[in-house]
């Protein structure tokens, strides 16, 4: 179940690249729109290269100082039928002067390299937009593949009033490079840059970034190094000549803090995030793991990190994925699984074993449309009461959810942290959609972050027993094989309270069960209080855990702006809930629960505190919210307040 | 060594739980055979793990005074596995049976051995479910019959044997449970080979499938029934040592010494170190009434193992790293200051 996506970084070998040193490039001819924020969408073939173009343009946009949120939407099948609605790809991004926290509802260009790409993404563009076409794929055969009815794609998708712009992208491509010695195939492979060359000119970005990764990408091709330098030049100028290009657009660099930046996708946080809490806690990383979309990327991440010790196996299957990661517990080692929803599925049993046998680990669930294999490309929160409940016997996890690309990082660590210090094992959530989005990130120092102390023994103490526990955290000690004198047998059958030994003595597996549930509950000692954005009391508190943080605080932000006053809370950590979040309720007339799924969050929520006036509002279309139709729908439900 | 691991004997391996296996049973004295073949090794008692999965023979970890983990069903030789690569200092012993290794737990016994883990992995076989009382399994002869089959059963055994070198094994033994020296001798090489070493014991039920392998332990011909073959001898067996195998064209024969003009020196020499594992295959499927069954190492072939590369690449990748610490990672690749 692997999938291509693009990762992050694309310049190797520590190339630095100073803001301060590139040249923006300004047109003269054009009138230049000063505009705060944008959002471009490259959508294409998937063989077309849309996620490599958009990620050249999110990584210039961050370079010149921008802040942005990029979201790759690709179809399941690597190589759909060409042509097709099925086989399209898109890549989008939000840029902008100031704090970007989604990567935008609709488009305000729209880069279609054929004629499915646009019928897939027309509805995506705002009213008016600008669409950019290559005209050379709008023949017969194009529009028929895209099953167009009649020959005129703009009117037939209700397109009159946008700004359309014709340009014969691939027989300029095939222009350009007619000299240059390369075959038919690999000339007409490269018009994604001469599309990409249009843009840097629409938008005033500079070429140097995207050159030094032609340089570095194929450093042993120079041919290729040329072609595209060239293609993309030839676009730029294309654009320049153009006047129907007109306006541009300058989006100013954002007002960031100071410090180091990097763009950084959802699995390499996560991955990176592990590594940091194997690093804190002096413990080698272990990763047993099997691919899946959209969490292939983390297992590929650690699989890359040889250089600090980490050791991954990728199993035979999910089962071995989290049995051998348990088997590494035993012997040590900071043991990791990751996964999406079908793969947690296979997993539970062995979840379980980690429960009873009180073993720190980490579980990286990678949501994705559900039921089966459902929508494997495209984001849900359909998992969370999988995570919570989806076990035999009572059975309870830690769960959190990380919020954002770049705090997959910090939630990945404090998932680590609480599994090592708590010996328990904890799901970690994301979801596809802030696994392969990505957003620039202000470099931590690990100075920064907590130590995590994981309760090893060293040598035997006095009276010691497997399963005794600290008062604090109701942690039992965790003996390494390999350490004299403290040989001792762990298993799935029930355990006696301070042995271990296996006991099927009723008192003591009642006491065990409420012991197992009481540890998990103590969690919520060591985790921050829930904060709310916004208003502090009043008539609607807005509520959303996860993924959808970026669309839901947008939200928030432009009802603000309005005069529109509401709280909104987001849930980082799911079990146990932060200490405060029923003080926090109170202090609201009604609830809105807003999640990608039928209503679980506002399930578990109400089994908890049913006392609440709860109000849900559900989306399954693989698909993240959009900010709009948020707007919307808390305004309905303050006016039925 | 920083201790002498020679004073250890078969008794510190006890642990301080009851056995609970039925009077009898197999079971017994597979875990004496084991007992007493671990102080032979040259290993500190903390450095052994034993794992397993769940089934009568699965309760082994619970008896031994080592580090021990009875894990989930079928699942052994993954766990195992994660022991292993996570800390390649340890001698890992696998124990499981015909339904947790045969069945459930299929795919992760092929891919331990095709990745060649070093585990010596002791498979229990008594052709019966023993823990559920009493259903076929995946080494349950064809027509067994037992609560799942009253009719007997219609679907062809596994052989253990032929699945482990079919699935690329390096190391394959067989043994009986009831002659706990020759276990004992063999445990010692399983343990001594690097690389995923699966030793078939074959085990009685007493209570669900008592007898299965009295073919072999029948007193009066359990020497003519079976040939223990040693790495460098001949292939000679019978109660008056008076048989032996040849290879005939493609296919091996029993042959009687002293007739048809066949003498000692016609006989096989059994070569447990040779890669082609086209004999040792038709070895290990040995079986009568023509066949004598195969006892001792069938297969015994060096080569890489997973857990060792995985130290070797670590180390080469590490003295080649500019990344050295998380502070660097996070720095490395395309960054810019603001």
């Amino acid at each position: 179940m692997g999938f291509i996506s693009y990762a992050f970084p694309i310049l190797e070998n520590n190339q630095k690249v100073k803001t301060t040193k590139l040249q923006l490039v300004m047109s003269k001819n054009a009138d230049v729109i000063e505009r705060d924020e944008v959002v471009i969408r490259f959508s294409g073939d998937s063989g077309d290269g849309m996620q490599l173009t958009g990620t050249l343009f999110s990584d210039t946009s961050a370079f010149i100082g921008n802040d942005l949120s990029t979201f790759p939407n690709y179809p399941a099948e690597i190589r759909a039928p060409q042509g097709t609605i099925g086989g399209v790809s898109g890549f989008q991004v939000h840029v902008g002067h100031s704090e970007i926290r989604t990567p935008g509802d609709y488009a305000d260009v729209l880069v279609a390299m054929n004629p499915a790409a646009l019928k897939a993404n027309a509805q995506w563009v705002k009213e008016g937009g600008t669409i950019i076409l290559d005209q050379d794929s709008f023949d017969e055969r194009g529009m028929s593949k895209a099953k167009y009815e009649t020959d005129d794609p703009v009117k037939e998708l209700g397109l009159d009033g946008y700004n359309v712009i014709w340009a014969p992208i691939s027989s300029l491509t095939k222009e350009t490079l007619k000299d240059v010695g390369l075959d038919p195939k690999s000339i007409l492979r490269s018009k994604n840059m001469f599309a990409l060359g249009m843009v840097y000119w629409m938008f005033n970005r500079p070429l140097t970034y995207t050159e030094s990764f032609f340089e570095q990408k194929f450093k042993k091709k120079p041919l290729v190094i040329d072609a595209n330098k060239k293609v993309l030049k030839a676009g730029f100028h294309y654009a320049e000549t153009m006047h129907h290009m007109t306006p541009t657009y300058k989006v100013s660099p954002a007002d960031i803090k100071k410090g180091t930046y990097r763009n950084i996708a959802g699995n390499q946080a996560t991955a990176w995030g592990l590594l940091a809490a194997a690093e804190k806690a002096n413990l080698p990383l272990f990763c047993g793991s099997y691919p899946i979309t959209p969490a292939t990327e983390i297992l590929q991440e650690l699989a890359a990190r040889k250089d600090l010790g980490a050791k991954t196996f990728q199993a035979e299957d999910e089962i071995a994925g989290i049995c051998t990661a348990i088997g590494a517990s035993f012997a040590g080692n900071f043991a990791v699984t990751t996964t999406s929803g079908p793969g947690l599925a296979l997993k539970s049993e062995a979840i379980g074993l980690a429960v009873i046998t009180e073993l720190p680990l980490v579980i990286v669930n990678v949501q994705r449309g559900g039921p089966s294999t459902g929508l494997p490309t495209k984001p849900e929160q359909s998992d969370l009461l999988q995570a919570l409940y989806g076990r035999n016997g009572e059975s309870p996890v830690v769960v959190l959810a990380a919020s954002t690309p770049s705090n997959c990082f910090q939630y990945a660590y404090e998932a680590s942290k609480i599994a090592l210090e708590h010996m328990t094992p904890v799901i970690l959530l994301t979801d596809g959609f802030i696994a392969n989005g990505s957003e620039p990130w202000r470099v931590p120092s690990m100075n920064d972050f907590p130590a995590i102390q994981a309760p090893v023994l060293k040598e035997k103490p006095e009276d010691w027993k497997p399963y005794a526990r600290d008062a604090e955290r109701l942690a039992r000690t965790w003996a390494h094989p390999g350490t004299p004198d403290l040989e001792h047998r762990i298993g799935g059958l029930e355990k006696d309270e301070l042995s271990g030994a296996v006991s099927h003595d009723p008192e003591n597996h009642q006491r065990m069960t409420e012991l197992r549930a009481a540890k998990v509950k103590t969690v919520e000692n060591f985790i921050p209080e829930l904060e709310v954005e916004g208003e502090q009391e009043g008539d609607l508190l807005l509520v959303g855990w996860g993924g959808t943080y970026g669309h839901l605080a947008t939200a928030v932000n432009e009802l603000n702006k309005k005069g529109t006053k509401i709280g909104f809370a987001h849930f980082h950590y799911i079990n146990p809930l932060p200490k405060n979040t029923e003080e926090v309720f109170k202090r609201y007339k009604k609830i809105l629960i807003a999640e990608l799924n039928m209503g679980q969050f506002a399930t578990y929520l109400r089994s908890l505190m049913p006392h609440f006036d709860y109000v849900q509002y559900n989306k399954v279309q693989g698909l993240p919210f959009t900010v709009i139709e948020l707007e919307s729908k808390i305004e309905n439900v303050l006016e039925e307040i | 060594m920083a201790e002498d691991t020679t004073t250890f004997t078969a008794k510190d391996f006890k642990s301080d739980q009851e056995v609970r296996w039925c009077p009898g049973c197999g079971d017994h004295a597979i875990m004496n055979a084991i007992q007493r073949a671990l102080p032979q090794l040259g290993v500190k008692k903390e450095d052994f793990a034993f794992i397993s999965g769940i089934g009568c023979s699965s309760r082994f970890p619970y008896y031994m005074d080592t580090y021990g983990f009875h894990g989930i069903h079928g699942r052994a030789s993954a766990i195992a596995s994660g022991t292993k690569v996570a800390n390649p200092n340890l001698s890992v012993w696998q124990i499981t049976g015909d339904g947790d290794s045969m069945a459930i737990g299929g795919n992760h016994f092929i891919h331990a051995i095709r990745r060649n883990i070093d585990i010596n992995l002791i498979l229990f076989n008594n052709e019966i479910y023993g823990l559920t009382k009493g259903q076929y399994s995946p080494t349950s002869k064809l027509g067994a019959v037992t609560k799942t089959s009253p009719f007997g059963t219609v679907e062809s055994p596994f052989h253990p044997g032929e699945l482990v070198i079919g699935a690329q094994g390096k190391f394959f033994a067989r043994s009986i449970d009831n002659d706990i020296k020759l276990c004992q001798e063999i445990f010692v090489q399983a343990a001594k080979h690097n690389g995923t070493s699966v030793v078939e014991v074959l085990q009685n039920c007493v209570i669900y499938n008592d007898k299965a392998h009295a073919y072999l332990t029948d007193k009066e011909h359990k020497l003519d029934r079976r040939i223990v073959l040693r790495h460098g001898e001949p292939m000679i067996f019978g109660k008056n040592q008076d048989k032996g195998i040849v290879l005939d064209g493609l296919k091996l024969k029993v042959v009687e010494l002293g007739q048809d003009g066949y003498t000692e020196k016609d006989l096989l020499v059994h070569d447990a170190y040779e890669a082609n594992p086209g004999i040792h295959l038709m070895l290990a499927n040995m079986k009568g009434p023509d066949f004598p069954v195969a006892f001792g190492v069938i297969r015994s072939v060096s080569g890489k193992y997973y857990d060792n590369e995985v130290e070797k690449q670590l180390k080469e990748v590490q003295e080649q790293a500019s990344i050295k610490s998380v502070d660097d990672l996070l720095h490395s690749g395309s960054t810019w200051d603001v």
